[in-house]
């Protein structure tokens, strides 16, 4: 036996052509067949050692290897500990092993020592001697790469004691960065496909969409449709043929989480949909990917090979009778293609143009056929709800929306990343529990929620418990999770014209509204920043939108404006300030930015005129210089170049 | 199959269940505006000049494509339908040239109609207009992608009547435009010109080259009458100014709809050309010379007895002409059978 | 030494492509598959290539276009080895961007509506601001920047980029 998913003795039977329904079960509890101590004994050593037990007698590097990590050097790391350890000779007892990704990448590239649950950031090639020799061979922790706390100023030993993670309830995440995303065994010895078996062999495909109904589970792609009643209209479908589709389309500019639980656990979605598959009598799964995930794609298609090697996808699954295949499905470049229509139109290879549906996907979906449309962590709650129960999942979070929900947050507060908290926690203790605070003590001024579908709210919102239904009529929505932070430097304008911005560059043109609308909201906001907004502008952005909401064909048009609206109802002063006053509050954007310099201060170096592009800068040797507003182009050389703080920029 | 009863505006209307509200609205003579529908197109639900609202939906909803449905309540006119489709027209306009003025589809252009119906003089915004160049470069028809509001009929009907998927949506976004492979001029692509694209285009994007640059949509008789190209038959009209056809458009016709190909549309040229035949020649001396019908006749008529004498009736063999009638194929084979006494007798379009 | 003429490389890559629509054939919603890989042989989607597919798949060469068009990650020009970027911002406006891009293009013999040069050597992009205004007027060929430039400087710097 070299890894969990080979038989223990000749006697297991086991193959994908001759399936034993016990398989899952055994390769943790084995044998079941049949009765040998010895079996049993080999079994549960290599058990202690996946689950890097202390009683393994092992001590485990584990590197993360997600996408971010990854792009701060971990690869490279891989190699240095493989060295490191050959030079101490601790090849044997020292094992390295990537991971997927923490949800902390910015103190990437990240190093877990197990089974002391140590957590190194930042690490370097350079520092894995140092890991080796003082931690592995002498036992004693590198200070210097341990995660210091911003707001308390304390170095955390472990993992568990870092706020980040220990505000957090990690279900979906749980197994990220743990364990082995291109290793099957990983997800084996944590329970994996248990839920399958249970559904196989315990419940019929009604109980397992009951199930689904109890649990309350929403679909986390944004639009928060009930799970369990997407499948129930599925499985009463009657068709020759079902599809099931996974939406790993993720195009939210900033969301992330998608991505991680496809790189650091594809096997739980493959699990949620193979059992979506019996659930609704479908045999055939696409996952629908970015193109600009090609890290996903490579574990996706590393975890359905292995599922298939043993049996756990294919023809006749675990000897059910049952027979499910998955195939992914690369995108090309078009985030409207997240939209369930435009995603199925793009899988059957046509311009991602949505389509006005009459009835609904799980009637006439992909091809015409019936289809379950979910998104990557809808799928990865389903193997927890089935194994756990509904009721179980139910209990988590708020009444109408059960569970947890991964959030990405990024912005100024002070740690940024994935963050996975039980529904209807506030923004408040997600920003300032989770996120620790804002970052260099500055003050909370708005947040974004739901990306570019979402809106902006403001400090008086904070204490509202996120959920589907609370933000909706604040004009936000949860989304699929983006959350950024924002302080007193950022422009409320601004931030409304970059969400517009990415919407209009996205919109596939179909619809009118959309297509022309959006194109000349953003004309009217580019207006107000550059310092030509007139007063009528805010009623027609709000006119405007109105309609475009009202009237566009899909999702994408009918939530374009919520940035914009959201920030007229909350942040009007600031549109006021542009527009009456031709000023930028926050001093961002540029066009209304005017640059003098201070008389006091200026000691006529002359580096500032020396800088300046449009020679809007005078003054003579060693007197205080002036800068010609009617020149100036508003560039900011002169601020950069000068060494006296001299230039105020306002 | 079941009906289902809706209201609209207040007055209840019955339709056979799969009817959009579209549908049950025309029943009850409701106007609603349309720019994407065409009845025996597949619908695309694009444009939405159709909103309507319809009780307890979120959103207005598309008229020309979504259904009917029992107990359904629906209003036409709202302020706030109302509002939706002026901002639709005004938004149209803004990316549109305001050369109506000059426009050869002035006075036959839905767009107009509807900035008109609605009242909308002029666009509200300033900003980035498509700046394509005029597409002239073929005898038949001009494109003017400027004017085009991306309705996808011209898309449709190539692939959905002509069968030829010529153009198609290209690009995305606000820089979405009708070409085809490779964005060329429909003169260097597959196009083979039936203009049926142009026939349903409601906008002064696809105008029939001629006609529209030879009279104004008002000055012309529409003579509607049957193609004299071939025995398909063909309804169409011409298009009559100050006596002389100066063009074709599509009616409805019995056989083809609006369809034509491209001699029945665009080849009009010959019946005021000043090469025309109009009176018979007769070769005196090698040389073509006029006559009259009854000097011609006669002449073909002494000619055929004498062939028949000389060779027998065999030595004949007539071949009429696709661009006759079925009365006049008849008639060419009496002449043939009963008159001559020869068999020999056949069609071009027989094939 | 292998020939240089391309023949021999343009076979080899139409041989790689009917590779791959042997392998898809008959596979469902093939279009953007071959287009991703027939992108992967030739590096962009010449016109030839989107017609071959679509013969092979039996759709209109029109619905290959559209589709192309559409997705972001197709390219249906080739692209240069070297991608430079003229900085086109309001500072190196007004400190004679304009005449740093005529420049670039005379050097590069760039006809009218092209902005590849034949050999594939450059690609010529303008960007809004590359943020670097000090140093106006600035252009930037793959990822190093040249600023306060001439367009005397211009031919030197090309040189440096096979
Ligand atoms: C413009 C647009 C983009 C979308 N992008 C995504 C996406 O990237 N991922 C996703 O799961 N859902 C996305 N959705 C939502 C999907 O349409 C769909 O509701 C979802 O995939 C259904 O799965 P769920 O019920 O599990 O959330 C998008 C919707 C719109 C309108
Ligand atoms: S709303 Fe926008 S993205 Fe959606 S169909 Fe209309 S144009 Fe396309
Ligand atoms: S050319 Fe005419 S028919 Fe075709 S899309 Fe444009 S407006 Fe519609
Ligand atoms: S006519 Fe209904 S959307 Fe165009």
């Amino acid at each position: 036996m070299e890894t969990l998913m080979d038989k223990c003795c000749d006697k297991c039977q086991h193959s994908p052509t001759t399936p034993c329904r016990d398989y899952v079960r055994c390769r943790k509890n084995g044998p079941i067949c049949h009765q040998d101590e010895n079996c049993s004994r080999l079994r549960q050593e290599l058990l202690a050692r996946v689950y890097m037990k202390p009683e393994a007698g092992m001590k485990y590097i584990l590197i993360c290897s997600g996408t971010g990590c990854i792009s701060s050097g971990s690869p490279s790391l891989v190699k240095a500990f493989e060295e490191e350890l050959a030079k101490n000779n601790l090849q044997g007892q020292v094992a390295i092993r990537i991971t997927g990704c923490h949800g902390f990448c910015e103190q990437g590239p990240i190093v877990i020592i197990e089974p002391e649950k140590v957590f190194y950031r930042r690490v370097a090639r350079d520092d894995a001697a140092e890991i080796v020799s003082m931690h592995l061979v002498q036992g004693q922790l590198v200070e210097r790469l341990l995660y210091v706390d911003p707001v308390t100023g304390q170095a955390a030993k472990t993992y568990e004691d870092i706020p980040f993670y220990a505000h957090q309830q990690r279900l979906v995440l749980q197994k990220c960065g743990h364990t082995c995303p291109e290793d099957i065994q990983d997800y084996i010895a944590h329970d994996g496909y248990l839920a399958l078996t249970k559904a196989l062999f315990e419940m019929t495909p009604q109980q397992v969409v009951d199930e689904v109904k109890t649990s309350g589970l929403r679909g986390r792609g944004g639009a928060g449709f009930p799970t369990g009643v997407k499948w129930q209209g599925a499985l009463n479908a009657k068709a020759d043929k079902k599809y099931v589709i996974c939406n790993a389309d993720e195009g939210d500019p900033g969301a992330f989480m998608d991505r991680s639980v496809l790189e650091g656990d594809p096997h739980a979605v493959l699990e949620g949909m193979i059992i979506c598959g019996y659930a609704t009598g479908s045999d055939e799964g696409y996952i629908y990917v970015r193109a600009e995930y090609p890290l996903a794609i490579h574990r996706l298609k590393i975890a359905i090979a292995q599922a298939e090697q043993y049996g756990l996808l294919g023809e006749n699954i675990l000897n059910s009778g049952f027979n499910f295949r998955i195939k992914i499905k690369a995108g090309a470049g078009a985030f409207v293609c997240g939209e369930g229509t435009a995603l199925m139109q793009s899988i059957e290879g046509n311009r991602g143009m949505p389509r006005y549906k009459v009835g609904r996907s799980t009637e006439k979906g992909l091809w015409d056929k019936p289809t379950t449309l979910n998104n990557v962590e809808t799928f990865a709650n389903v193997p927890l709800i089935i194994r756990h129960g509904g009721s179980w999942f139910a209990s988590i979070g708020t009444e109408k929306s059960t569970g947890t929900k991964i959030f990405s947050i990024t912005g100024k507060v002070n740690n940024t990343g994935l963050v996975e908290v039980p529904m209807g926690v506030t923004m408040r203790q997600i920003i300032f529990d989770v996120g620790g605070g804002i970052r260099d003590g500055r003050a909370f001024k708005a947040l974004q929620i739901g990306g570019p579908s979402g809106g902006c709210l403001r400090e008086e919102h904070l204490d509202i418990p996120v959920e589907y239904d609370s933000l909706i009529p604040l004009g936000a929505m949860m989304g699929s999770g983006g959350l950024v932070i924002m302080d007193d430097t950022t422009c409320m304008v601004d931030v409304a014209r970059f969400f517009l911005n990415f919407t209009q560059a996205e919109s596939c043109g179909k619809c009118t509204p959309c297509r022309e609308g959006t194109k000349r909201m953003l004309e009217i906001l580019n207006r107000i920043c550059e310092g030509h907004g007139v007063p009528e502008d805010i009623e027609v952005l709000e006119k405007l939108s109105k309609v475009i909401i009202n009237t566009s064909l899909c999702g994408l048009g009918q939530s374009a404006p919520n940035p914009v609206l959201t920030t007229l109802r909350y942040f009007r002063d600031e549109y006021e300030a542009h527009i009456y006053h031709k000023r930028c509050p926050a001093s961002v954007c540029q066009a209304l930015l005017v640059y003098t310099i201070n008389q006091e201060k200026c000691t006529g170096c002359g580096a500032c005129a020396r800088a300046c592009p449009a020679g809007a800068i005078t003054g003579e040797k060693k007197q205080p210089h002036t800068i010609d507003l009617e020149k100036c182009i508003k560039c900011g050389s002169c601020l950069t170049r000068c060494k006296f703080d001299a230039v105020v920029k306002q | 199959m079941a009906n289902v009863t809706l209201t609209i505006n207040g007055q209840q209307v019955t339709v056979p269940a799969g009817s959009t509200i579209l549908q049950a609205a025309e029943k009850l003579n409701i106007f609603i505006p349309t720019l994407c529908y065409e009845p025996i197109l597949t619908r695309p639900a694009s444009c939405r000049i159709c909103v309507v609202e319809v009780k307890g939906s979120k959103n207005l909803v598309p008229a020309c494509a979504a259904l009917a449905r029992d107990g359904m309540v629906v209003e036409t006119d709202t302020p706030e339908v109302i509002e939706a489709r002026r901002t639709i027209i005004d938004l149209l306009l803004a990316n549109h040239p305001m050369d109506c003025l000059t426009c050869g589809r002035n006075g036959d252009c839905r767009l107009q109609d509807y900035a008109f119906m609605y009242g909308v003089r002029e666009s509200s915004f300033s900003g980035e207009k498509h700046n394509y160049p005029l597409e002239d470069d073929n005898p038949f028809y001009i494109r003017d992608m400027n004017k085009c509001i991306l309705c996808g009929k011209c898309v449709r009907v190539c692939a959905e009547i002509q069968g030829n998927s010529v153009i198609d949506f290209t690009y995305r976004g606000f820089n979405t435009k009708i070409a085809a492979f490779m964005d060329v001029p429909m003169s260097q692509s597959e196009c083979v010109f039936c203009g049926n694209c142009v026939a349903y285009c409601p906008t002064g994007a696809l105008q029939e080259k001629y006609l529209r640059s030879h009279a104004r949509t008002w000055e012309v008789q529409k003579v509607t009458t049957v193609c004299p190209y071939c025995g398909t038959g063909c309804t169409l009209d011409l298009n009559v100014k100050n006596g002389k056809v100066v063009g074709v458009t599509s009616t409805d016709g019995e056989v083809n709809g609006k369809a034509l190909c491209v001699k029945g549309r665009f080849g009009f040229g010959f019946i005021h050309h000043p090469d025309r035949l109009q009176q018979p020649l007769i070769k005196k001396d090698g040389r073509l010379v006029e006559s009259t019908w009854d000097e011609a006749i006669q002449l073909i008529a002494t000619r055929l007895g004498e062939v028949k004498a000389q060779y027998g009736a065999d030595a004949i063999g007539f071949l009429t002409s696709a661009r006759c009638t079925n009365e006049e194929n008849y008639l060419l084979s009496k002449l043939a059978r009963a008159v001559i006494g020869t068999n020999n007798i056949d069609h071009c379009a027989r094939l | 030494m292998s020939c240089q003429c391309g023949h021999q490389d343009e076979a080899a890559k139409r041989e790689a492509l009917e590779k791959v629509f042997a392998h898809y054939r008959g596979t469902k919603g093939a279009l953007i598959p071959l287009l991703q890989e027939a992108q992967e042989i030739y590096g962009y989607l010449p016109g030839e290539v989107m017609r071959r597919i679509a013969a092979e798949l039996k759709i209109p060469y029109s619905k290959v276009f559209g589709v192309a068009t559409f997705y972001a990650q197709f390219h249906l020009k080739p692209r240069g080895r070297n991608v430079i970027r003229v900085c086109q911002g309001t500072a190196c406006h007004v400190r004679g961007g304009a005449a740093i891009y005529k420049q670039v293009r005379e050097s590069l013999a760039l006809p009218a509506g092209e902005d590849t040069t034949a050999d594939l050597r450059f690609t010529l992009e303008t960007v809004a601001c590359i943020g670097a205004c000090g140093l106006a007027p600035v252009l930037s060929v793959n990822d190093d920047t040249y600023g306060r430039l001439v367009p005397e400087q211009i031919n030197d710097i090309l040189k440096n980029y096979a």
